[in-house]
């Protein structure tokens, strides 16, 4: 039983509050340096108020690019980081929705093991298969390609369990007032099927991009060009300098500008991202 | 319009378990054929298989003469109701309903007029813009049952339609659905665990148990004179009272009645409401001696459970031989004895039922 007290709250509101306190200041702290010129920065003393260098250091970041260590613009960048993220997202919708409507709907040979194959690649992440799967890439010429960068992400088990488990939720009358309608296994799909995954898609939307964004061993490893160097690449590379000091503004800059895509997709699809990850009733 | 002949119908599972063991069945144009049964007698079964939403393993089904075992369930011309409405929850109510004549390429104007006129019947008119999640029960009902009328189909498929609502409204759909099946007069098999309401709707009654059919018949007729003691027991609430008798219970009992006597033992039904309360014995009829246990008082009636003492008027006590069952006594009225009273049953002779000793047979009397 929970019991109303004062001091309760006042010491639950003090954890809460410590919390945001660690997780915020970093964030607070690069937006910050973002806004003050490089000498500022590095001075040691790093401002706790924001500077008068805001619309310089963005410029620079997105269309000019540092001027010694990356010669790359961030805009571009962004540009990369936008379509392979949106690559893999969807790419892995479609082929997860598509394979979770066969395991449950179809009947066909080795159904059960054809999922439990699907359910053992969970255990294979692109970090544990990095060398066999970076040798088919390079074999099949898609080293610094945006299908190098998106298709060896978009193979994982999560999507498919993911529909999996929501398809079989949804009561078999449906799939039989559908087959006594006149609809066969593609208007099922797309009549029914795909409407009421509406939000199960938005949420795993929201995941994947998410992990698509931050993405980081693997760009770096096939991608060798600067002009298909992902955002998260690029802010490693900026910091990586031999004789001369980081211009930490602008990496400080680019950071945030990173943050800002996927900051924007939980916002906006937020309310169908937590009814597509709660929702039971049908 | 159509006929539903069932021939011999089985089937079989892939694990060996036998679901329907053989059923033949004739439903008339615009007959209102009900299957009832206790869970997993196979009723639901027989119907998807009517429906096409099970593969037949033996036997034929022909809806309107063609014989449509190999067919698919959009093309045999049914429309079913399911017992969850089964609505696709995502679409309007008007689309809930014209989503079948969509898929099959009926023209628009053909299709509005169709779903208009079965909102004016089922009083849908306001809810057609709504989601299904946005109605009552009894509405959603409606819904699924609008969905069925726009297909003009030759055969209406009912799975339980009634089971998910509550007891007031169940009674109000049955009227409905009863009278629009008059009115629309199409062929219709209903499955049900209810004996109410299949008793209330049935032109005819289909009693299954174990894959089996038990009996086929006029509901009125089925009551009045069950096959079996299972019919006798499912059909009728309270359920009719069963007794094994000796044989020389049979023998005192019915006394000259050659069939009756033919058989060594039987098991002897009464329903119910066909005791009356009496001090008298009643000639050729039985009497039973009750201790009232327990006494349940519905306002028009009471039902009086009573413990029966030893073993029939007129055939000497064997104690110990025959166990005393429990009988149940309807008697109108709410006026009733009491608790551990003892009160005298009896039932004339024409309201008895006779049972080989097996439950499987009847014994006309």
């Amino acid at each position: 039983m929970v019991e109303h007290r004062p001091w309760n709250d006042i010491i639950a509101y003090a954890i809460l509050t410590f919390g945001v306190f660690i997780v915020a200041f970093p964030v607070y702290l690069a937006l910050i340096a973002s806004t003050h010129d490089a000498a500022t920065v590095v001075g040691g003393h790093m401002p706790l108020l924001p500077g008068s260098y805001i619309l310089e250091n963005y410029y620079r970041a997105v269309f000019v690019g540092g001027s010694r260590t990356s010669p790359e613009p961030v805009g571009h960048m962004l540009l990369n980081s936008f379509i392979s993220a949106t690559g893999i997202a969807v790419g892995k919708i479609f082929i997860s929705i598509l394979s979770a409507y066969a395991v449950v709907y179809f009947r066909f040979p080795f159904r059960r093991t054809a999922f439990w194959i699907i359910f053992v690649t969970l255990m294979l992440p692109v970090e544990v298969r990095i060398y066999p799967t970076y040798k088919v890439v390079s074999d099949l010429h898609m080293l610094d390609t945006y299908a190098g960068l998106i298709l060896p992400l978009i193979a994982s088990a999560t999507g498919t369990l993911l529909f999996r488990q929501f398809f079989m939720t949804i009561p078999d009358e449906l799939l039989e007032a559908s087959r006594i309608d006149g609809a066969g296994p593609f208007r099922f799909f797309w009549d029914t099927l795909l409407p009421l995954s509406v939000t199960t898609i938005a949420a795993l939307f929201v995941i994947q991009f998410i992990y698509g964004w931050n993405q980081y061993l693997w760009p770096l490893l096939i991608t060798t060009q600067d002009s298909m160097q992902t955002i998260v690449t690029g802010i490693k590379k900026m910091l990586t300098t031999t004789d001369e000091l980081a211009e930490w503004q602008l990496a400080m800059a680019t950071a945030v500008l990173a943050m800002l895509p996927p900051v924007a997709v939980v916002v906006f699809m937020q309310r169908l991202f937590v009814r597509g990850l709660v929702e039971t009733e049908k | 319009m159509a006929n539903v002949t069932l021939r011999n119908v089985r089937k079989t599972y892939p694990s060996g378990f036998e679901a329907i063991k053989g059923i033949g069945l004739e439903v008339g144009d615009g007959q209102f054929c009900v299957l009832v049964g206790p869970s997993g007698c196979g009723k639901s079964t027989l119907l998807r298989m009517v429906a096409g939403l099970e593969t037949i393993t033996g036997g034929e089904i022909d809806i309107g003469g063609r014989i449509v075992n190999q067919v698919e369930p959009a093309d045999r011309d049914i429309a079913m109701v399911f017992q969850n409405y089964a609505l696709y929850p995502h679409m309007s109510v008007y689309d809930n309903m014209a989503y079948g004549l969509r898929n099959r390429g009926m023209p628009k104007p053909e299709i509005d007029t169709r779903v208009q006129e079965a909102a004016r019947i089922l009083e849908l008119g306001p809810m057609l813009d709504r989601k299904p999640r946005q109605l009552s029960g009894g509405q959603r009902q409606r819904v699924a049952m609008g969905r069925a009328i726009v297909r003009q189909p030759k055969v209406f498929l009912f799975d339980e339609p009634l089971s998910n609502l509550d007891a007031k409204l169940r009674i109000a759909m049955r009227v409905e659905i009863r009278k629009l099946q008059r009115r629309l007069k199409t062929t219709s098999i209903y499955v049900t665990h209810d004996q109410l309401e299949a008793m209330t709707l049935a032109d005819i009654l289909v009693v299954m148990n174990g894959g089996q059919v038990e009996q086929i018949g006029n509901p009125l007729d089925i009551y009045q004179r069950p096959a079996t003691t299972f019919v006798a027991s499912f059909i009728g609430a309270p359920p009719m009272n069963l007794m094994p008798l000796r044989a020389d219970e049979i023998k005192a009992q019915f006394d000259g009645d050659s069939r009756a006597a033919a058989n060594a033992a039987g098991i002897l039904g009464i329903r119910p409401e066909d005791f009356a309360i009496s001090s008298d014995t009643i000639a050729g009829g039985i009497a039973l001696d009750l201790t009232v246990e327990a006494i349940e008082r519905v306002g028009a009636e009471t039902f009086i459970y009573g413990a029966r003492q030893l073993a029939l008027q007129g055939v000497a006590a064997n104690p110990g031989e025959l166990p005393p069952g429990e009988v149940i006594v309807r008697i109108p009225g709410a006026i009733a004895p009491a608790i551990g009273e003892r009160i005298r049953a009896i039932a004339p002779r024409e309201k008895l039922h006779l049972f080989s000793p097996d439950g499987r047979q009847r014994i006309g009397l």
